[in-house]
């Protein structure tokens, strides 16, 4: 996250992992969908265990969770699928990434968003671009190229 | 994208095409040099690329070609002979247009004006002899035009020399020629003087030659001859018009007898307005510029596509099979026999619209056959060989995609064939073969595949160095036995390379095995076969398109996968004594022949008991068989492939992924990576 610099604020879509809040930036979100059929790809990483068919295109689903070391809790009504895209390898690229819950489209304030502290954290801090404060809940902005770059 | 609309690449793109035609010209130049056609084709690929490249401020491009086209244009006239030399500096210099194109520092100058030092020494040389091409000094070439000329020889020039034959042929050379002779003035027989020429002659011309070329033919006999030359434009229209404009007929009599609704040629020569002679010629004229007219509407009838645009239509209409596939499950369940039937039109159509779309994509391999030519000829003259390429199955069509992709993987084998494979002349007719190699390119289609083969007729491959160095590496058991095929396939092994030294072409090792992959990455499979001291035969056996392929879809588990189908030799049932023996080795006996198995079940790691009566499916790849056990055959499936994405890189069972009717993923076996895995899980033996 670039230095809080002046009180510019963007649009971010949060939803829920594992009880915690965390938001994307919703200009990289195409679209969220209800649970769908997954084919498991047996082989594959436990962080994208499966692909999903999205308006006709394959696409790897991948779970944020296992990243972040929680627990992965079975799949519940609420559960939904968030369509993002982004640059990932020199190519854009489609990833659905698994969400317990879908709140909303929130305002955030650049200048609310603080860098991850040092310590203190539960995560890998280079996973975690930023945190913010909606209301009285903390809100982590996820680095997900840097996560699926990773690998 | 912009690129589809940028001029300044729209020239690169027609430059790029020109440069190819003019190298293939030149190379055929080189073995007919009096091909006035090749001659042509050269001439005008350097004309236009020098226009364009003028128009789109190429100067330097322009400047160089222009020297160039200078030569050439000397050589269409005949003054310059196409020898060999001038064949050499020509093809060296399309390398260096190539590269000015590229940028101007890309290009060496001072090759370049040794080149142009070179072209304008050649052109300087006296004039050969020419068959004295009459053609007045030649100006600009214009658009096509279709003239109207009509000449007749004056009676008595029969007798005085003049045939009349010569002019109409050097007519014909110009272009699309339609000749009538006009037979009216023939007397009756009793007072037909045998040496007097009564004809005359309409001619009817289409040609980007001025005026002067064409009063240029009759130069010698302007004197003897009436002549009338008009241009006709495109107008050609109808018979009544194109008398009236040869002032054959009255425009008002024309229209009077129009306006009896008959055939106005018949009515008119019955009521003797024009003769039968005239008529004749008129109507050629009307068949000449239509047809003049219906040869430039075929050439504007082709359209340049980007082909990105070509990429997402075969996306669409892969996304079209799929929904189609699943509104054929949805209607199977139905009983509305109206829906069914459209479903049914649905179906044809969309099928139609898919092999169409996948007929948009080929193109002929000829296109990238005749870039061997150029390497073939440079690389034996370096390698001091004297190598003869011929092709065959040039019209063969593939897969746009599959064509760029076979270039490397070609280059390499050729290669190889030029520098290890053919020998020195002295070497062939040490062992008693024509002192010329031959190298062989073919292509032809066998079923939902293509075979290429490069054949050549050299020293074969070198069976005990090859042991050797497989015994070297590791990758034999010295002493252990191994079939032949077997053993050539370790040519295939990374850093394995039979060449004693190595030389600039090849011999790093480096080669094989990245042609292997590349071919593997095609869907496609290598062979080689060879006979010591009589060549060697490399064939790769390639998919038709990348884009769709049959498959068999088949069920482990609760997954579908599906299997490409033009790997699958044979389904059978798993009995009950072959899944017993599980102790150690899974082999089948498929007609007295131990085909080992995998479980795909234990592959996959599926949780769910297995079905009672599992299947295998007998899977071949490089020859080598192996049985994929599965839970249950559903059925073939017209697969659209859908490649997987980067953060699945490191699966290596699956070559991609599809969708099914219902709209779920399935994902397609890699068969080549399964039957290795299938032979490695075993020693090394042999099956018989």
């Amino acid at each position: 996250m670039p230095p809080a610099s002046g009180n510019r604020s963007f649009e971010a879509l949060t939803f829920a992992l594992s009880g915690e809040i965390f938001a994307v930036d919703a200009y990289m979100v195409r679209e969220i969908l209800d649970i769908i059929p997954v084919t498991e790809v047996p082989g594959a990483q436990d962080f994208v265990p499966g692909l999903i068919n999205v308006r006709g295109r394959v696409v790897p689903l991948a779970d944020l969770r296992v990243k972040f070391g929680m627990e992965v809790a079975a799949i519940s009504p609420d559960t939904r699928i968030v369509v993002v895209e982004m640059e990932l390898f020199g190519e854009a690229t489609i990833v659905g990434l698994l969400a317990d819950k879908v709140y909303e489209v929130a305002e955030l304030t650049e200048a609310a968003i603080e860098d991850p502290p040092a310590i203190g954290m539960k995560w890998r801090p280079d996973f975690i671009k930023g945190v913010g404060k909606h209301g009285n809940d903390f809100i982590f902005i996820p680095a997900i190229e840097h996560i699926f770059a990773a690998g | 994208m912009a690129a589809a609309t940028d001029p300044h690449q729209i020239f690169l793109e027609e430059a790029a095409e020109l440069l190819i035609q003019l190298e293939a010209a030149l190379l055929s130049l080189e073995a007919a040099p009096d091909d006035r056609e090749l001659i042509a084709t050269a001439f005008r690929a350097l004309h236009t690329i020098k226009g364009s490249g003028a128009m789109f401020g190429f100067d330097a491009v322009a400047e160089f070609t222009h020297q160039l086209e200078s030569a050439f244009d000397r050589v269409r006239n005949g003054q310059l002979a196409p020898s060999a030399e001038l064949i050499g500096i020509a093809l060296a210099a399309k390398d260096h247009i190539r590269d000015l194109i590229g940028g101007p520092d890309a290009a060496d100058p001072a090759a370049g004006a040794d080149l142009l030092c070179r072209v304008s020494q050649l052109v300087g040389a006296p004039a050969a002899p020419s068959q004295a091409a009459p053609v007045a000094a030649e100006g600009r070439r214009e658009a096509m035009v279709t003239w109207r000329i009509r000449f007749g020889l004056a009676a008595d020039s029969l007798e005085r020399g003049i045939n009349p034959l010569p002019l109409l042929d050097e007519l014909r050379s110009f272009g699309p020629c339609t000749v009538l002779a006009l037979t009216d003035a023939v007397p009756p027989l009793a007072e037909l003087d045998p040496v007097a020429c009564y004809l005359r002659w309409d001619v009817m011309l289409t040609t980007d030659h001025p005026r002067g070329d064409i009063e240029g033919v009759f130069i010698f006999v302007a004197d003897e001859c009436e002549l009338q030359l008009e241009a006709v434009g495109d107008a050609g229209g109808r018979l009544g018009d194109i008398l009236v404009r040869r002032g054959d007929a009255h425009p008002e009599t024309v229209e009077t007898i129009a306006a009896g609704r008959e055939r106005l040629g018949t009515l008119l020569v019955r009521e003797g307005v024009v003769g039968e002679p005239q008529l004749r010629s008129a109507l050629a004229e009307q068949k000449h510029v239509r047809e003049a007219a219906g040869s430039q509407a075929a050439a504007i009838g082709s359209v340049r596509v980007p082909a990105e645009r070509l990429d997402n239509l075969m996306d669409q209409v892969g996304e079209l099979v799929i929904a189609q596939a699943r509104l054929k499950q949805l209607v199977a369940a139905c009983d509305d026999g109206h829906i069914k039937a459209v479903a049914e039109e649905i179906e044809r159509l969309s099928n139609g619209l898919r092999d169409t779309t996948m007929g948009i994509r080929t193109v002929p391999i000829g296109s990238l056959f005749d870039r061997f030519r150029r390497l073939v000829r440079d690389l034996s003259h370096d390698l001091g060989k004297n190598v003869r390429l011929t092709m065959s199955g040039e019209e063969t069509e593939l897969d746009k995609t599959v064509i760029e992709r076979l270039n490397d993987p070609l280059v390499h084998i050729v290669r190889n064939s030029l520098d290890h494979g053919i020998e020195d002349p002295d070497a062939r007719e040490l062992a008693g073969k024509p002192r010329q190699g031959c190298l062989q390119l073919s292509a032809a289609h066998s079923g939902a595949q293509v075979l290429v083969k490069v054949r050549d007729d050299g020293r074969g491959l070198d069976r005990d160095r090859l042991r050797a160095k497989a015994e070297e590496m590791g990758l034999l058991v010295p002493g252990a036995p191994i079939t032949d095929a077997e053993l050539l396939q370790t040519i295939f092994h990374p850093g394995l390379s039979t060449a004693a030294q190595v030389t600039s072409v090849s011999g790093r090792g480096v080669g094989m095995d990245v042609v292997k992959r590349a071919v593997d990455g095609l869907r496609g499979s290598i062979e080689v076969a060879s006979v010591p001291g009589e060549g060697t035969e490399i064939a790769l056996t390639l998919p038709l398109t990348l884009a769709i392929i049959d498959g068999l879809l088949v069920r482990v588990g609760n997954g579908r996968y599906v299997i490409p189908l033009s790997a699958v030799e044979e389904c059978v049932e798993l009995s009950t004594a072959d899944d017993l023996r599980h102790t150690g080795r899974n082999f089948l006996s498929i007609r007295g022949d131990l085909v080992p198995f995998i479980r795909l079940r234990q592959t996959f790691r599926s949780p769910l008991p297995a079905d009672p009566y599992q299947k295998v499916v007998i899977v071949a790849a490089a020859e080598r068989r192996v049985g994929l056990v599965v839970d249950q055959v559903i059925g073939d499936h017209q697969t659209v492939i859908k490649s997987l994405s980067r953060l699945h890189a490191d699966v290596a069972n699956f070559s991609g992924a599809t969708i099914l009717g219902d709209g779920t993923v399935a994902l397609i076996l890699d068969v080549g990576h399964l039957v290795a895995e299938g032979q490695a899980a075993e020693p090394p033996r042999q099956a018989s």
